[in-house]
């Protein structure tokens, strides 16, 4: 990762994504970059499928990742990554949680959730980062966390310190949440830097 | 405040703007995306906000406040601009005395609207200013800018955001707090407040002369800028698309306007002379080009940049260089995920009751919109705030007596008070039998629960005194209101059965909290539901309303006898008992009696 970067963040609407691609933005903020960060409120929500786009670097003009730019994605729910595939080039990276969240035509059985989602995404050259982040979320005891193992997965392939990340989930969080989402962030962390 | 660089959405920055421009009064009705600003506003001191009970009250409001000496804000999405064009047009005649700011944020590509309208034709049509900032360090800017050109050219300015600036986040600077040299309190001004004909036509030219002077003023405002670079292309661009251009062509020459209407045209000459060809980039509509070109200087824009829906830099550099970008990657077939509306909420009761019907829905615009997808589908039109009872009534009498029994309007309590109430009025008096239901679930839901006058809380969250929409509808002269429990699905239809036959007007009020209220989701007493195991016969009534908590598993013969079912059963249901909000309205639809409390969870 050099001095710029694009992040696509997507999953459902409710996973938290706009918190972590905010603890996310002042990370980067405080190491230094410019950063923009888009996204989507009112009906796109709503258990929908959500997408929030991240930039930095010494000076971001636009704030929308053009498709087959994205040099990181991170999905909140399986089938997300997929959905969003056209953002991504040749040698993106994609931390991609295994957790899935059935849609509506799946849950009453009119479609089948797909079985070879991760056979997809491995056919192509990304580097695929599959992470159980909801498993990791419940050790903590509290699986409100998911979204912050991902924030710690996703630290470790940016180029901010641990420390800023940790600083900025202090001061963004409020006192009683601190310690179970810096576990949270800390497991997510490990998760990555453990994977072959 | 402190000094320090923040990182901001846009809207937070126009609030902010305004706070530092000494704004008074600000008035606003909640729509995606332009809610948050007034979420924003509120909470600085020595600022009046309100939630007005529609765009044309808000301009309103903002007007007296203007002509009492003080500045004032309306706030509203782009279509809230139509409803309150009337005061708008008028009072770019009266002109103001505090500054008066109007921001109206669009929305390219429809995320969250029923149409995409570009709210810079407004500007023209009404003859007053628009600025309009590329991204949100320049949104806070513009809006404090807005209110001095306010004030000093005697006009309402325009200030328009889009969705790509309201909702993006980038570095803010906080500045100094401004003071206006308006003293307030009451001036009588007839000739120039009171636009009977003959102050109109005064008004009129003097109207002509204040655009007159901000079209010289364009021309050196430090907002309007030429970006000199290579001259072999010359960009012409305003807003989020000046970004784009950035983005794409960084050695290019570009004129960016701040502000888009009026016209800076020598300086447009001038840019077109120093570069080889001139390329207007904008979102939505070809404003600026046509502009340009009845100027007489050529210039292409869309017929290289797309007039529909949002650009991004590589949109704006392929259709540019007419060069294909790079093989993307497809997506593969897969399930949708719509929106959809949460488990519990109350709309999904009455709205299964409605599906059975087999009548025209007239319906409107809220989170109830989204029962016209499957499997509800019990909406068959959504033209804009309030329409559904007016669209009802119109059929019912293209129709006459053929139409009763068959057409139904359905409307939001917000959305009711916006502007629904004169649609029943039509009703009342023109002798129509129209069924009116309005969805009263104790807040504005799909923008992000607003108080609303019949929720009797203001928007800093003091009581206030609640409007009664029951009585409100007797005193418009319906006989049969009643209010009902939308969750008592079996009810609703019986109700609506009646109601929908009968030959005078009805209104049905249906009334239930949105579930995601505070109150709602910390209530200790929440029932669960389970599917008993072996009591489904996999008939799959249950599905028909579209709960998310509700789960389908299918199977094959095998596993059906292996679970005790029988062989042919194709699958059977169950409930998720982390989805489920316990508003039991899934219990009536089961015939067999399989859905019942779940009492190892209820204990």
């Amino acid at each position: 990762m050099t001095d710029s970067g694009n992040i696509i963040m997507c999953g459902v609407g409710g996973q938290g994504i706009l918190l972590a691609s905010e603890i996310t933005s002042l990370a980067l903020l405080k190491a230094g970059f410019d950063v923009k960060k888009s996204e989507v409120h009112g009906m796109a929500q709503r258990g929908g499928s959500v997408i929030a786009h991240l930039r930095f670097g010494r000076k971001v003009y636009s704030p929308l990742i053009d498709p087959g730019t994205a040099d990181i994605m991170v999905a909140f729910e399986m089938l997300e990554s997929l959905r969003y595939i056209h953002y991504l080039h040749r040698h993106s990276r994609v931390i991609v949680s295994t957790q899935k969240i059935f849609p509506p035509s799946v849950t009453t059985g009119m479609e089948t959730y797909p079985d070879d989602i991760m056979d997809k995404l491995n056919a192509n050259k990304f580097k695929v980062y599959p992470l159980d982040a909801f498993g990791a979320a419940r050790e903590t005891g509290e699986t409100r966390t998911v979204n912050m193992v991902i924030v710690g997965a996703l630290s470790s392939v940016l180029p901010v310190k641990e420390h800023i990340f940790i600083k900025t989930i202090n001061e963004r969080l409020p006192e009683r949440f601190r310690r179970v989402n810096i576990m949270a962030f800390s497991r997510g962390r490990k998760l990555i830097q453990s994977a072959p | 405040m402190s000094r320090k660089n923040r990182f901001m959405s846009g809207n937070e920055a126009i609030a902010l703007g305004a706070y530092e421009a000494g704004v008074k009064v600000v008035s606003a009705y909640p729509g995606t995306p332009s809610t948050e600003i007034l979420e924003y506003i509120c909470t600085y001191d020595g600022v009046y906000s309100e939630w007005a009970p529609n765009e044309k009250v808000a301009l309103e409001v903002a007007v007296g406040a203007s002509f009492a000496g003080v500045r004032s804000m309306a706030v509203m999405k782009h279509v809230g601009l139509n409803v309150a064009a009337d005061p708008l047009f008028t009072a770019a005649y009266t002109g103001v005395r505090g500054g008066l700011v109007i921001i109206t944020c669009d929305d390219p590509e429809m995320h969250s609207s029923q149409n995409e309208q570009d709210n810079r034709n407004y500007a023209f049509a009404a003859k007053v200013p628009m600025l309009e900032p590329a991204d949100p360090a320049e949104a806070k800017e513009f809006t404090k800018l807005a209110f001095r050109l306010s004030e000093e050219y005697d006009i309402p300015v325009l200030v328009r955001s889009t969705t790509r600036i309201s909702h993006v986040k980038g570095l803010i600077t906080p500045g100094r707090k401004d003071k206006s040299r308006v003293k307030p309190g009451i001036v009588k001004m007839p000739q120039k407040l009171v636009m009977l004909p003959a102050h109109a036509r005064g008004r009129r030219i003097d109207l002509e002369e204040r655009m007159k002077r901000l079209r010289a003023h364009a021309e050196t405002f430090s907002e309007n800028r030429i970006e000199r670079a290579d001259k072999k292309r010359g960009f012409i661009t305003s807003g989020i698309s000046y970004l784009y251009v950035k983005e794409a062509f960084p050695d290019a020459s570009v004129l960016k306007l701040g502000m888009v209407f009026p016209f800076p045209e020598k300086l447009i000459r001038k840019f077109a002379k120093s570069v080889d060809e001139v390329i207007i980039v904008e979102e939505l509509d070809p404003f600026i080009e046509l502009h340009v070109k009845a100027m007489g200087i050529a210039c292409r824009g869309k017929e290289l940049i797309p007039a529909i829906g949002e650009l991004n830099s590589g949109i704006v550099r392929q259709s540019v260089t007419k060069k294909k970008g790079g093989k993307l990657f497809q997506p593969p077939e897969m399930p949708m995920r719509p929106p959809n509306l949460c488990p519990g909420c109350p709309h999904r009761g009455i709205f299964h009751a409605i599906s059975r019907l087999n009548v025209f829905v007239a319906g409107d615009i809220g989170c109830y919109t989204l029962a016209a997808l499957k499997p509800l589908s019990s909406m068959d039109s959504c033209v804009c705030m309030g329409a559904s009872i007016g669209t009802a009534f119109g059929m019912e009498k293209a129709l006459g007596k053929d139409a009763l029994g068959k057409v139904l309007a359905v409307i939001g309590d917000s959305t009711f008070i916006h502007s629904g109430i004169t649609g029943l009025i039509d009703v009342v008096y023109n002798k129509g039998f129209s069924t009116v239901v309005i969805l009263d679930n104790r807040t504005t839901g799909m923008t992000g629960h607003q108080p609303n006058p019949s929720t009797g809380m203001t928007i800093t969250g003091e009581s206030s005194t609640m409007l009664d929409i029951e009585a409100l509808c007797r005193a418009i002269g319906i006989k049969n209101v009643q209010t009902i429990n939308p969750h008592d699905i079996d009810r609703c239809f019986n109700v609506l059965k009646k109601e929908i036959n009968r030959p005078g007007p009805s209104v049905i009020i249906t009334k239930s909290p949105c579930v995601l209220l505070p109150e709602m989701k910390k209530r200790k007493d929440r029932t669960l539901y389970q599917v008993l195991t072996g009591g489904c016969n996999g008939c799959r009534a249950c599905l028909r309303i579209g709960c998310p908590a509700i789960e389908w598993t299918p199977l094959s013969g095998k596993e059906a006898v292996r679970l005790g079912f029988k062989a042919k059963q194709k699958g059977y249901s169950s409930i998720n008992s982390v989805l489920c909000d316990g508003c039991g309205q899934c219990v009536s639809l089961c015939k067999f009696g399989a859905i019942v409390l779940d009492k190892g969870k209820n204990d």
